[in-house]
């Protein structure tokens, strides 16, 4: 083990997640918080009543910058760059030349540049597929010198604003690089746990103080990699690596509105980036299997690997669940799973094996929990 | 009391047994969210998985601390499986086990030697 922690990144809020009793795990290459004394249930409902901070400094944050930087980008995403306006931020993915997906990441219009925050699992690989493919004359920059931190919650903007006002003004997805303590920081309105909030990148010399001064207050409270996963989870969306990879495509994960009318058949930007000919035939055709939302009966989580089947009696399985836990807000176990095309439509009662035995679970529409973003 | 190597607690209670997990086995599983208990009246060897306990981090399993006979569940934990982190030492045993001979629970370990097991 302590060989193995040697080997681990630590982000600049690494002693302070220490000295607040947080329970470190080895994550994507980071040795990162995956719960503090709180406890994973509370963490998660603190979130959704309070505000919740996150150190996310593990991700990728990479800035692209060169001429028609946006007519570029797109020719690796199948999403609209060009018709992002200026101080705007959209979802959007690598895709492969097969149509999988190679990441799910943000990209912001930030002028003269754009900037896009990746999984910290994908960073490495992203960089390099960003630089192989990008023409020469787009730099492509990883930042290395600053953390990002998430808030989230209903009493995250009013928490966040007491260090920066301009954010009150800000709606769900706007990017803006404001000023704290003679610092740039750079913050979108967006997160990834179904609830309005901040992403928020700190130079690293001021991340320490910057979140100290977030955690002094009232409502705030640190929150671990435990309760990020079981809120995403509830917001229906995608971990990278589990709900979505290489060998899914973007109308399988049920991500089309990542992929605006200009980018599909018909439109005047279609197709043009990687696997484009067979996801433009997916949202024409619909897709062979489906992403959808499981509602097991009981109180029995069905987590990753659990295979689906159709009847209680099938030999094989139709598919299998890709994220399941209990959903502490749900207050009921919630998976996600891949199923043919055929038992996707929400109610269809399908059986999942756990422990040698099948427990029915129904299809449900994503999200189990509806977002409070700031439109 | 007796404590086994997998976080087990064993109380006699007549000629019955009744067995939970530790106050140190419940903290480290986190949340608790579900458990599943065995029938009344199995008779079941030592080793066997009797109970799943899911929390909100994974699942796991308490094995049969001996050979013998299940003959109470304790209902109370698949309605508030929360009891386990809540009061594992009291309210929230698992079941009790009708066992031939008590001295099998000999070879296990005091509180001392389980405080010490744990470190």
């Amino acid at each position: 083990m302590a060989a193995e922690s040697a080997d681990l990144n630590r982000t600049v809020l690494h002693e302070l997640h220490v000295e607040a009793g947080a329970k470190m795990v080895p994550f994507a290459g980071y040795e990162m918080p995956v719960q503090f004394p709180m406890g994973v249930m509370k963490e998660h409902l603190h979130t959704r009543a309070h505000a919740g901070l996150f150190d996310v400094s593990h991700m990728g944050q990479v800035i692209l910058r060169g001429p028609d930087v946006a007519a570029a980008l797109e020719t690796l995403v199948p999403s609209s760059v060009i018709g992002l306006k200026e101080g705007r931020q959209r979802y959007t993915l690598l895709t492969s030349d097969a149509g999988g997906i190679l990441d799910d990441f943000m990209v912001a219009n930030r002028g003269d540049h754009l900037f896009a925050v990746v999984n910290a699992a994908c960073k490495a690989g992203d960089i390099a597929h960003l630089r192989a493919r990008l023409p020469g004359e787009v730099v492509v920059e990883e930042i290395t010198d600053r953390a990002l931190i998430a808030l989230q919650g209903p009493k995250a903007a009013a928490a966040l604003a007491i260090l920066l006002p301009e954010v009150a003004e800000m709606r769900f997805m706007d990017v803006a690089v404001l000023d704290w303590m003679e610092s740039e920081i750079w913050v979108s309105r967006s997160g990834y746990t179904g609830e309005d909030g901040f992403e928020i990148s700190v130079p690293n010399a001021k991340a320490r103080a910057f979140t100290e001064a977030l955690m002094a207050m009232e409502p705030v409270a640190p929150i671990g990699l435990g309760a990020r996963d079981s809120l995403r989870l509830e917001a229906g969306l995608c971990l990278y690596g589990n709900d979505i990879d290489t060998t899914t495509s973007p109308v399988e994960a049920g991500l089309h509105w990542a992929i605006q009318k200009v980018r599909r058949k018909g439109g005047e930007r279609a197709g043009g980036f990687p696997g484009a000919e067979r996801i433009l035939r997916e949202l024409e055709e619909g897709p062979a299997r489906l992403r959808v939302g499981l509602r097991p009966d009981g109180r029995a989580p069905m987590r990753a690997g659990t295979p689906l089947f159709e009847a209680e009696d099938a030999a094989d399985p139709a598919g299998s669940v890709t994220s399941g836990a209990f959903g502490p807000s749900v207050e009921a176990p919630v998976s996600m799973g891949y199923v043919p095309a055929g038992l996707a439509a929400p109610g269809t009662r399908l059986w999942g094996e756990l422990r040698g035995k099948r427990h029915a679970v129904a299809v449900s529409e994503l999200p189990f929990r509806t977002a409070g973003y700031r439109k | 009391m007796k404590f086994t190597e997998e976080h087990e607690w064993l109380r006699v209670e007549g000629e019955h047994v009744v067995v939970g997990i530790t106050e140190h086995a419940a903290e480290q599983l986190g949340d608790v969210v579900f458990v599943e208990l065995p029938e009344p009246e199995t008779k079941v060897a030592k080793g066997d998985e009797i109970v799943v306990i899911e929390s909100v981090k994974a699942a796991s399993d308490i094995l049969a601390p001996v050979e013998g006979e299940i003959v109470e569940i304790n209902d109370a934990l698949s309605e508030n499986p929360a009891l386990v982190n809540e009061d594992p030492l009291g309210e929230a045993w698992f079941f009790k086990m009708k066992i031939e001979d008590a001295g099998v629970l000999d070879g296990f370990m005091s509180e001392d030697e389980y405080k010490d097991f744990i470190g």
